[in-house]
């Protein structure tokens, strides 16, 4: 029987307080009337109002969401070819080198990250924009999604797949009708991190940006770097609760989801 | 054939957008500084043949690394960012094990949603995360405005652009990279091998430093690795939250790149930077290989 002691839940209430207190601070005082954001001066919506009359935080926020869905979409799927690749493709020449590219970037310090994509953009000649901004996002978040699939898919029972073939699936069909579908949740969680982790980045996004297009973090960067302002308050409070109601929707869905083909594996299993 | 494409797909974008960048970063760093577009010399000129090879080679040298030796800022910059790494990496790890585990002790249908608390944050955008604290870390701040209520400060204290603040921002914003590798590792602890330490004499702090810590080790290696590797290339915090003592190399190439366009120094910071993580990366990836294999 494990103890759940005094101790341990003194260090889970303080943990979580110091995990959501400076957000939940920055949430109350997005609704201040004061310009100072230190002193509480009443409610106010004041600063939601004067965000959506701001043209170039709206426009960075479109050119931040078209980034992050062709990024995460196109890093899902080469992700997902690459986890295949790891698991499934067994010895070739070059396996090494392959892996070592999926798990490097991983840790990588996204300064060198940014400067070594925007040499290269700057050495083909490519013009700095919304496209050099996507295949940099494309190619750091393709090797979270092959991380997070090729986790689910060691745990794929492979002779699901294999009875497929032998009733006649080709291995297109295979892959379509049976593997697809048990990986999906790892797929959609794949997706969702790397569509998060392109909202997010500023240092890469910085880098392989140019000045036709600027995103949401780097417009944010500049504005806090002259301090704290109860519009970027306002601004983050709308980014945390669209996070927070996405997670929760997205954990809801994929438990659902895990459950429902944990059953169909076993149904299938024992059929 | 399928087989081909799967692995060439994949492999080719690899190659092109992380491998080849790499090579020429490092080639721009045996180069020299240049007022020209782009900003180095020399180019190479691949229709001039062999010969323009050849010359293009041997311009090539080492200038840039002597002038990062010659240069103190950058010697102060590197030691200074692997301090402060390792220093906020004891200090995520002192705050992070007791939550972990705190979290792998509750009931089992407590863990999803504690787990899931922890996640949280790490989806938020981790500029607004270092955001928050210089609301709360300002002289004109919470905390200090709460200190001063509580009468334990008659004046403010000077948090925020100090190396304080910088410490606390790295341990709010890397807490969830530490807690997740120990609290799954401490999860899959058997009970028993505790109960059986306490019969054989242990007390209950004998018992977790004699069974709990060492059961929990490859946790404990892979959370500081994953807290350290980034942290000494960390911009956005030593900007936001570090004052002007607060040197860090990630700042500093930041700067040379964008604030003085030199290039091959940029380049040159860049490549001894990365020499300098490549021993905790491979560390990293030997104890992730061996978490696997221990499992599979």
């Amino acid at each position: 029987m494990k103890r759940f002691s005094a101790f341990n839940a003194v260090s889970l209430t303080l943990g979580f307080a110091f995990l959501y207190l400076p957000m939940l601070i920055l949430v109350i005082y997005s609704f201040n009337s004061s310009k100072l954001v230190t002193v509480w001066a009443g409610f106010s919506t004041r600063w939601y109002g004067e965000l959506l009359q701001n043209e170039a935080f709206l426009d960075a926020a479109w050119v931040t969401i078209r980034v992050a869905v062709v990024s995460s979409t196109i890093a899902t799927v080469l992700g997902t070819m690459a986890a295949l690749v790891l698991v499934r493709a067994g010895r070739f020449a070059g396996r090494t080198l392959f892996s070592g590219m999926i798990y490097a970037p991983l840790v990588m310090p996204e300064v060198i990250t940014g400067l070594s994509l925007l040499l290269l953009f700057i050495g083909i000649g490519l013009d700095r924009g919304v496209l050099t901004i996507i295949l940099a996002h494309t190619t750091f978040s393709m090797c979270y999604v092959s991380v997070v699939v090729s986790s689910r898919l060691v745990s794929f029972d492979r002779s699901l797949e294999e009875a497929a073939l032998d009733l006649g699936c080709t291995p297109f069909q295979a892959f379509r009708l049976v593997t697809l579908p048990i990986i999906a949740p790892a797929v959609i969680s794949g997706w969702l991190l790397a569509f998060t982790l392109s909202l997010d980045d500023l240092v890469i996004a910085s880098f392989t940006a140019g000045p036709s297009a600027t995103t949401l973090p780097i417009k944010i960067f500049s504005a806090v770097r002259l301090g704290v302002s109860p519009e970027i308050n306002a601004l983050s409070t709308i980014m945390i609760g669209i996070v927070t109601v996405g997670v929760i929707t997205a954990s809801l869905i994929s438990k659902r989801a895990t459950l429902r083909q944990q059953a169909e594996e076993q149904a299938a299993i024992r059929a | 054939m399928r087989r081909f494409a799967l692995i060439a797909v994949p492999y080719a974008w690899l190659l092109a957008l992380f491998l080849v960048p790499f090579l020429i970063v490092f080639k721009i760093s045996l180069s020299d500084t240049a007022i020209a577009i782009p900003p180095y010399t020399p180019t190479l000129d691949i229709s001039g043949g062999w010969a323009a090879i050849k010359g293009f080679l041997s311009e090539l040298d080492f200038e840039n690394f002597v002038w990062l030796t010659e240069d103190d800022l950058y010697w102060k910059a590197y030691l200074s960012s692997v301090r402060i790494a390792l220093i906020s990496t004891i200090l995520t790890l002192l705050v992070g094990y007791p939550i972990a585990y705190a979290m792998a002790r509750a009931a089992p249908e407590w863990r999803p949603t504690l787990l899931m608390l922890v996640i949280l944050p790490f989806w938020t955008s981790f500029l607004i995360r270092v955001y928050a604290w210089m609301g709360i870390l300002s002289n004109e701040g919470l905390l200090n405005a709460f200190l001063l209520w509580t009468g334990l400060i008659s004046e403010p204290l000077t948090i925020l652009n100090t190396n304080a603040a910088v410490y606390i921002g790295i341990v709010y914003t890397y807490l969830p990279f530490m807690i997740l590798p120990i609290y799954s590792a401490l999860e899959k602890m058997d009970d028993s091998l505790l109960e059986a330490a306490e019969d054989l004499g242990c007390s209950r702090m004998e018992a977790f430093w004699l069974v709990t810590i060492p059961l929990s080790k490859q946790g404990i290696i892979a959370g500081c690795f994953l807290v350290f590797i980034p942290v000494v290339g960390e911009f956005v915090i030593p900007s936001l939250l570090g004052g002007s003592g607060t040197l860090m190399i990630g700042k500093v190439l930041f700067e040379e790149f964008f604030n003085n366009r030199d290039w091959p120094v940029a380049s040159a910071v860049a490549v001894i930077l990365l020499l300098i993580l490549i021993i905790p990366i491979i560390l990293f990836q030997r104890n992730e290989q061996k978490a696997r294999e221990a499992e599979g």
